[in-house]
């Protein structure tokens, strides 16, 4: 019943791979280098700052709909801009997008599906409007 | 007894070495070819289709938001206190999944398992809440069978679940891989593409919360 990977000792040391034991100095090499590349860690200090934006970002639109302070027509611009905001901010301090040379590729993906999403919902939103009011005189608004 | 251990152990030690670099390649040293960076570019590129499949949802879901058939619309149906309590649990969920990859750039095995399991705990109270909140919205009658609105909401916030679902399974394999192996090359770039995937899923949740409940309940 006891394999030999079930028999290691469950200690700290027991945890770490193969390649660590064998060669635990090249390993931090290893780890060091793909710090370099990734290029994509943040700091304590970094995620507090985005979380407390974030939190700022979303108190803010949460406040502003359920005090019910502003109309609708006005209400609705503000949150969308403070939702973009605090995705800026997500994709920031969260997910460490920046503009080195490392990212090129992961911001090239990312400006396309920007461009792709802008096509896919301003195009419906604007179809299906168009298709609203002028296909179907008389029975606009529908129940 | 003298076999290798068992195929999954054959399977972790060739990704690792393939992670890894080899000791005896000194002469690649200037131009090395580290997996990590590759694989994490790849699954962002995965990452941007999921986001052009939520874009059809959320374009879907802003054409028919106005389709209640006579039912009931979002400011009737939408609890805001929830749904900030809901968006609490995954902001929070997003700073201790920061934390885990600060514990694995210190190399502290058993902060990273901590620091996942507070994540897992706030992804499964969202969970938690986004099941209570459909079944009493299909419970009150306002099923997605009640409306295209209707049918909209509940596939767009339903596959944002599946989402984080998919993600609380993948957090639970986690788990095992770090229980059972620590912090391999092959684990660290599992973590990395992890995060990406956890983090992604917050910033789909702040256009759900803002064009779904907010502008809803505006």
């Amino acid at each position: 019943m006891s394999t030999p990977n079930t028999a290691k000792p469950k200690t700290p040391k027991a945890l770490h791979t193969k390649p660590v034991d064998i060669d635990q100095s090249h390993a931090e090499v290893a780890h060091n280098d793909a710090h370099h590349d990734t290029a994509g860690h943040g700091t304590v200090k970094s995620y507090l700052i985005g979380f407390i934006l974030s939190v700022i970002l979303t108190a803010i639109p949460f406040g502003l709909t359920m005090a019910h302070m502003l109309p609708a027509s006005s209400l609705i611009p503000v949150v969308v801009a403070i939702g973009v905001v605090q995705i800026l901010v997500h994709l920031y301090f969260f997910l460490h997008m920046n503009t080195s040379s490392s990212q090129m590729w992961n911001n090239a993906a990312f400006v396309f599906t920007v461009l792709i999403v802008g096509i896919l919902i301003v195009g419906s939103l604007w179809v299906m409007y168009h298709l609203n009011t002028n296909m179907m005189p008389g029975m606009m608004p529908v129940e | 007894m003298s076999k290798p251990a068992n195929p999954v152990d054959h399977y972790e030690n060739q990704i690792d070495s393939a992670y890894d670099h080899n000791p005896n390649d000194a002469h690649h040293a200037g131009d090395h070819h580290d997996e990590g960076p590759k694989v994490t570019l790849g699954f962002w590129i995965y990452l941007m289709s999921d986001c052009i499949l939520f874009a059809s949802i959320f374009a879907g879901y802003a054409v028919l938001k106005d389709a209640t058939a006579g039912g009931p619309n979002g400011r009737e149906l939408f609890d805001l206190n929830y749904v900030a309590i809901e968006t609490a649990l995954l902001l929070i969920s997003s700073l201790t999944y920061g934390m885990a990859m600060i514990s694995m750039e210190a190399n502290k095995l058993k902060g990273v398992i901590g620091w996942l399991a507070m994540t897992a705990l706030c992804g499964l109270g969202f969970m938690g809440m986004e099941i209570y909140e459909f079944a009493h919205l299909i419970h009150e009658g306002a099923g997605p069978d009640r409306s295209a609105f209707l049918s909209a909401f509940f596939t767009l916030v339903g596959t944002h679940g599946l989402h984080v679902t998919s993600g609380l399974i993948w957090m639970g394999a986690m788990f095992v891989h770090l229980f059972k192996r620590g912090l391999t090359p092959a684990n660290r770039i599992r973590m990395m593409t992890l995060s990406l995937f956890w983090h992604f899923l917050d910033i789909i949740w702040i256009g759900v919360f803002t064009i779904v409940y907010l502008m809803g309940a505006a």
